[in-house]
């Protein structure tokens, strides 16, 4: 199944996604296990969080 | 304004700019030179001391510029990479299992709008940013707080696309860790 993901890869590419573009099938990928996954939204919310707190700090309005 | 009350915010702002300078440059001198750089120019423009915050907006970005200035004079005495053993790795066996899994699910952090209007937050937040490793910690703040782009960046301090990601991805596993230890984490533990 070349669009299957485990838990440890879906959140590797969660993590790179913050830096650059995923290709076009890992994007699939992760949307697909995402959809079907109750533990990796979490992590992503982690990520999203993360990333509004860093903007909000850099821009001081912390 | 009289030159008191300019003294008065500008040192206001001293401490900190130099708490950004060293998270950024790791190392005192450097980072007094550049928030006294900053602060010069302040002075040579009266007019910006008008408002405030937008006085905090002008200096902040200043600050930047000579930050960036020094990182560039300073390449070579900045060179990476301490590489710090397999750390990446680690993190990852941490909180997978060789099967994929997840050996504990990751925590729910709560509301996240609440937490980023938390003072006490933002500076478990500075704290997890300065526990990095020095090179790691200069990459993604390089990324994170000078908005330098990934190619900039490679430029700048002689790495490899490759090598960068590994590091901005090394360090956001660290502060996520950090966070979930420190914030997130004690606060689900508490009732």
């Amino acid at each position: 199944m070349i669009l299957r993901r485990t838990c440890r890869e879906v959140a590797a590419l969660l993590v790179a996604r913050e830096d650059r573009d995923l290709p076009v099938l890992e994007r699939v990928a992760l949307r697909l296990h995402l959809a079907a996954c109750a533990a990796c939204p979490k992590f992503e919310r982690q990520l999203l969080t993360m990333r509004n707190a860093m903007k909000q700090w850099r821009n001081y309005e912390a | 304004m009289s030159t008191a009350a300019i003294e008065h915010q500008l040192a206001e702002h001293r401490a900190y700019l130099l708490r950004f300078a060293r998270l950024q440059l790791r190392n005192d001198a450097w980072a007094e030179d550049a928030v006294s750089e900053t602060l010069l120019a302040a002075l040579s423009k009266p007019q910006s001391f008008g408002n405030r915050s937008q006085l905090k907006t002008w200096l902040v970005g200043i600050l930047k510029h000579k930050v960036i200035d020094i990182l560039r004079q300073r390449q070579r005495e900045v060179q990476l990479v301490d590489d710090d053993g397999d750390g990446g790795a680690e993190l990852d066996a941490l909180m997978f299992k060789a099967d994929g899994h997840y050996v504990q699910q990751p925590a729910d952090w709560g509301n996240p709008e609440q937490e980023l209007n938390s003072r006490q937050f933002f500076l478990v937040l500075e704290a997890c940013t300065d526990k990095l490793p020095a090179a790691m910690g200069r990459v993604f703040l390089m990324r994170e707080w000078l908005e330098l782009s990934s190619d900039e960046i490679c430029k700048e301090l002689q790495l490899t696309p490759t090598n960068l990601y590994v590091q901005l991805h090394r360090a956001r596993l660290r502060l996520r860790e950090c966070l979930e230890l420190n914030w997130f984490g004690r606060k689900a533990a508490s009732p």
